[in-house]
Parts: C-alpha cells; sequence; structure tokens
C-alpha cells in the first residue's frame, strides 16, 4: 500500500462519506473510458485503454504447441501483466510481483470462467497440435483501477483478434478467422471508503480505500467471478450491493466496447 | 439430494484442529478438513526484512501459501508459482483486518501456510488455521476469522465443495469472516452463478463459517482450557 498524506486521505474519506468525489463524479461514475481496438498491428488483436489517467496496452499473440494431457482437444489462454517502473513511481523493474499476478489472475478468470473463449475450437489436431493464445497486459500509467482498464482491453484485444486457420494436417492456409469468442465479459471494480461504495477508484482514492472488490460479469446478467482485494472488510448487504452495480456498470461498458471495436471494422 | 460423499448440502467435511503444534514458530495449529493436511505457523512480530518494507503506523503483515510436491496427485514443482502468490496475498487481505496491526509499528508479522495435502478448498482451511496460530502466538485480535466455500454443483448450491465437486461444479466462492461482526474478509468467486444464487451461497458460506468458528473456539479451549 503505498503512502498518502493523511490530510488527503481525511479529504478524500470525508468527500465519500457525503457521496462527493475529489474529481467532481458522481460515486457510481466511471471516469472517461476511451478505446482504440486494433492499435498494435503487430498483434493479432490488441486494444488501447484509457480511463481517466490510466492507460493500458493489451496484446493477443498466439502460438501452436502440444495441449495439456488431460484435456488433449483443447487449446490454453494464458493472461499475464507487466506492470514497469515507467507507469508508476511505485513500480519496479523484476519478475512479476503480487500485484501484477492478481492483476493477470483476476482478468483471466473472467474470461476463462464466463466460458467465453470457445477453447475447443483452438484445438487443430486432437492431442497434438492446440493453439496457445497470450493475453499481455503492458501497463503504461497507473491513476487507479487497472483490473478495469487491463480487463476491458483483454477483452477488446480478443475479441478483435484474428488468426490463421490450419488445414486438419496442421499447415497454414492463408484463410484467416476470428477467434472463438462467445461472451463479453466485464469487470467492474467497487471501492469502499467511508462505508460508501465507489465505482472504478482513482489511484489517490486507491491509496486510501478501505477495500476493494472486483465482479465480472457477462451479458445475460450472469455473475462469473468475484475478487474481494486488499485488507479491509465488506457486510453481505455490501457485496449484493456491489453485484447490481457491476452488473450495470458491467453492461454500460460491454456497449461502448462493441461500440468502438464496431467502429474499427466498418 | 445426495452428494457424491454423502454429505448434506449445508454440511461440512469431517474438519480436525490442533492448537500449537510446531515448537520454534511462535505461534502454529494443524487443521485437518477432509483430505487437506495443513499446517500454520505464525512468527513476529519481528524485525522488518527488508527494511523498506517497514511502516511507522503499524505492522507489516505477510502471508505465505505454499504447497508440498507431494500435496496433488501430480507431483507440484517447488517453490511459488502464480496461484500460491495469489493465495498468500488474498489471505493477508483476509487476516489483516483482524489483527491490532497498528499496536506494533515498524515491525513485522509473518504467516506461513504450508499445504502438506490438498483436496479442495485448501485457501479457507489455510485461512482458519493461520487464525488460530496468531492467537497461540499472543498476537492481539479484533476476533477470529473462519473461512469456508460454498458453490454449485448440478445446479444446487452447496456448503464446502469436496474434490470431485469442485472439478465438475459450476461454481465456487471461498470466504472469509470476522466471526464475530460477519464482516466478509476474504472473498472470490469463480464458475457461472445469477445474482440470486449469489446471495444463496454467502448466506451458506457464512452459516459455514459460523460452525467453523465453534471448532476454532473449541480447539483453543482444549489448548489453553476455558
Amino acid at each position: 500500500m503505498d503512502a498518502i498524506a493523511n490530510i488527503k486521505k481525511e479529504n478524500i474519506t470525508n468527500l465519500a462519506i457525503e457521496g462527493k468525489r475529489a474529481d467532481e463524479r458522481d460515486l457510481k461514475e466511471y471516469r472517461e473510458l476511451k478505446i482504440i481496438p486494433n492499435y498494435i498491428k503487430k498483434a493479432e488483436g490488441s486494444a488501447y485503454v484509457e480511463l481517466g489517467g490510466t492507460k493500458v496496452i493489451v496484446g493477443v499473440k498466439y502460438d501452436i504447441g502440444t495441449p495439456f494431457p488431460d484435456i488433449p482437444n483443447e487449446g490454453v489462454m494464458t493472461t499475464s501483466a507487466e506492470l514497469p517502473p515507467m507507469a508508476s513511481p511505485e513500480f519496479e523493474s523484476g519478475p512479476p510481483g503480487e500485484d501484477a499476478i492478481e492483476l493477470a489472475r483476476v482478468v483471466d478468470r473472467g474470461i476463462r470462467e464466463s466460458k467465453s473463449l470457445d477453447t475447443a475450437k483452438l484445438c487443430i489436431k486432437p492431442g497434438e497440435l492446440v493453439r496457445i493464445v497470450f493475453v499481455d497486459i503492458q501497463v503504461l500509467d497507473d491513476d487507479g483501477n487497472l483490473l478495469d482498464a487491463s480487463g476491458i482491453g483483454a477483452i477488446t484485444a480478443l475479441k478483435c483478434a484474428k488468426m490463421v486457420v490450419y488445414d486438419d494436417d496442421g499447415n497454414p492456409t492463408d484463410k484467416i478467422e476470428p477467434l472463438p469468442l462467445r461472451k463479453v465479459p466485464v469487470t467492474c471494480t467497487i471501492a469502499k471508503i467511508g462505508g460508501q461504495l465507489l465505482v472504478d477508484p482513482q489511484k489517490d482514492e486507491e491509496k486510501v480505500m478501505d477495500t476493494r472488490i472486483t465482479v465480472t460479469t457477462d451479458e445475460d446478467g450472469n455473475i462469473v467471478a468475484m475478487q474481494k482485494g486488499e485488507s479491509g472488510s465488506f457486510k453481505l448487504g455490501e457485496v449484493m450491493e456491489a453485484v447490481r452495480l457491476a452488473t450495470v456498470k458491467g453492461q454500460e461498458n460491454r456497449e461502448k466496447i462493441l461500440k468502438a471495436i464496431e467502429e474499427v471494422s466498418d | 439430494m445426495t452428494r457424491c460423499d454423502g454429505r448434506k448440502k449445508n454440511e461440512l467435511r469431517d474438519v480436525k484442529m490442533e492448537v500449537g503444534v510446531l515448537k520454534r514458530a511462535d505461534g502454529s495449529a494443524y487443521i485437518e478438513w477432509g483430505n487437506n493436511k495443513i499446517f500454520a505457523g505464525v512468527y513476529g512480530p519481528k524485525e522488518v526484512i527488508p527494511r523498506f518494507l517497514a511502516r511507522n503506523d503499524r505492522a507489516y503483515l505477510r502471508c505465505k501459501y505454499s504447497m508440498t510436491p507431494f500435496s496433488v496427485e501430480e507431483r507440484k514443482r517447488p517453490g511459488p508459482d502464480r496461484r500460491s502468490v495469489e493465495i498468500g496475498k488474498v489471505t493477508t487481505g483476509a487476516l489483516a483486518p483482524a489483527i491490532l496491526l497498528e499496536n506494533y509499528p515498524n515491525s513485522m508479522i509473518e504467516i506461513l501456510i504450508d499445504v502438506m495435502q490438498a483436496d479442495a478448498g485448501t485457501r479457507c482451511a489455510g485461512i482458519t488455521a493461520a487464525t488460530l496460530a496468531l492467537v497461540d502466538a499472543g498476537i492481539p485480535m479484533r476476533g477470529l476469522v473462519s473461512a469456508c466455500a460454498a458453490g454449485k454443483v448440478d445446479d444446487e448450491i452447496v456448503l464446502d465443495l469436496c474434490k470431485e465437486e469442485d472439478n465438475l461444479g459450476q461454481a465456487d466462492i471461498p470466504l472469509a469472516i470476522l466471526s464475530r461482526t460477519e464482516e466478509i474478509t476474504l472473498l472470490q468467486m469463480d464458475g457461472i452463478m445469477t445474482e440470486n444464487e449469489v446471495e444463496e451461497a454467502l448466506g451458506l458460506a457464512i452459516e459455514g463459517c459460523k460452525s467453523v468458528y465453534q471448532m476454532q473456539m473449541d480447539a483453543l479451549k482444549t489448548k489453553y482450557g476455558d
């Protein structure tokens, strides 16, 4: 947890109790969300996401490999996150730490558990060759709520990713197809400050929050992943309020994701 | 409906707990939860290493979760993997609210959870044992943290998934609460559930945590008397 002046902490907490925020947002309002799909041409799929001051790029690449022995007919997805020193004075170079691992795993879980990616269709030759899809999250600027910026970036990048079609013998053809995605799971992160629930915490809010919860929902209103983060606690009623809030906000952001993808595909 | 191991939907697996099982650790506990066998040890409050992690307003808390290579069907490579690191992090978040960390600025409390045999539900069993180890170490706390999972199997919400249910189940929610106030300190979920199912599962898991709390109290009384 990063250091923050007590006076700032007091100010943010008092504002939250009054239902206000330092950047004059509503407690249940996201910062401006900007999504640029296909931002990196070298990647099979990618997205640049700005959530207020937070900036993240997610790239999707794939490789051909052998399947896991217990699921010989299914491809594989793996998610990683980099928190490089450029993106925050609190980040250090080196192998991924706790925060980067949690970030990658929460984003991964939302996509995996929603059964969005049809891994059976990633199989090229049963038991021998499958596609391995890599989702790489690169943080550029951490102004809070990396979880949602990365989650939105990951599903956008997957949604616009295109792969070469392989024939039954495992040879590449000149045809190209989109990744088999069935759903658009969206993460929504909610911080608790002064007993109030605040959507999309900005960096200073993250520094003073008591705790946070991330809820991933799909378009059918299902909850597919949850993660309480950091210290602190929630009452049962607060968790259920967060779940309902995440369903509504997730749908709003889902529409923005789909609109951004539609605009580039025209 | 019957479950694969014959339990009722709101029934826990057999749980055994023992406090003060290790000599060198400042506090320790052992738990058998179904086929899970887990040790928890606590060191501290002690010097903060590395120094820069020291906080001048409270103790630095670190939980490390690890599994032995022989704890699972296929040998696990020793050392931390991404899953262990994440569980260590959420375990820290689950236990921190219970500990009076502000009593020990510029020091650290280290909690170690070592899984000898894993059989679904290790993080909840680990948190339950770590709480007992904290008490055994004499670290002042606001109350006990008790943990238990609930999930969805065959479209039914059930308590405390066993390995088979975990593998084939539709969703799982590990939960930990501060038993005195029922405040939720650990909450994760994977799978697919509706809002109503989430609410039902959380309710069931909280009841499970309360049963775990009784067993924790019994284990402490066995060690320290009434």
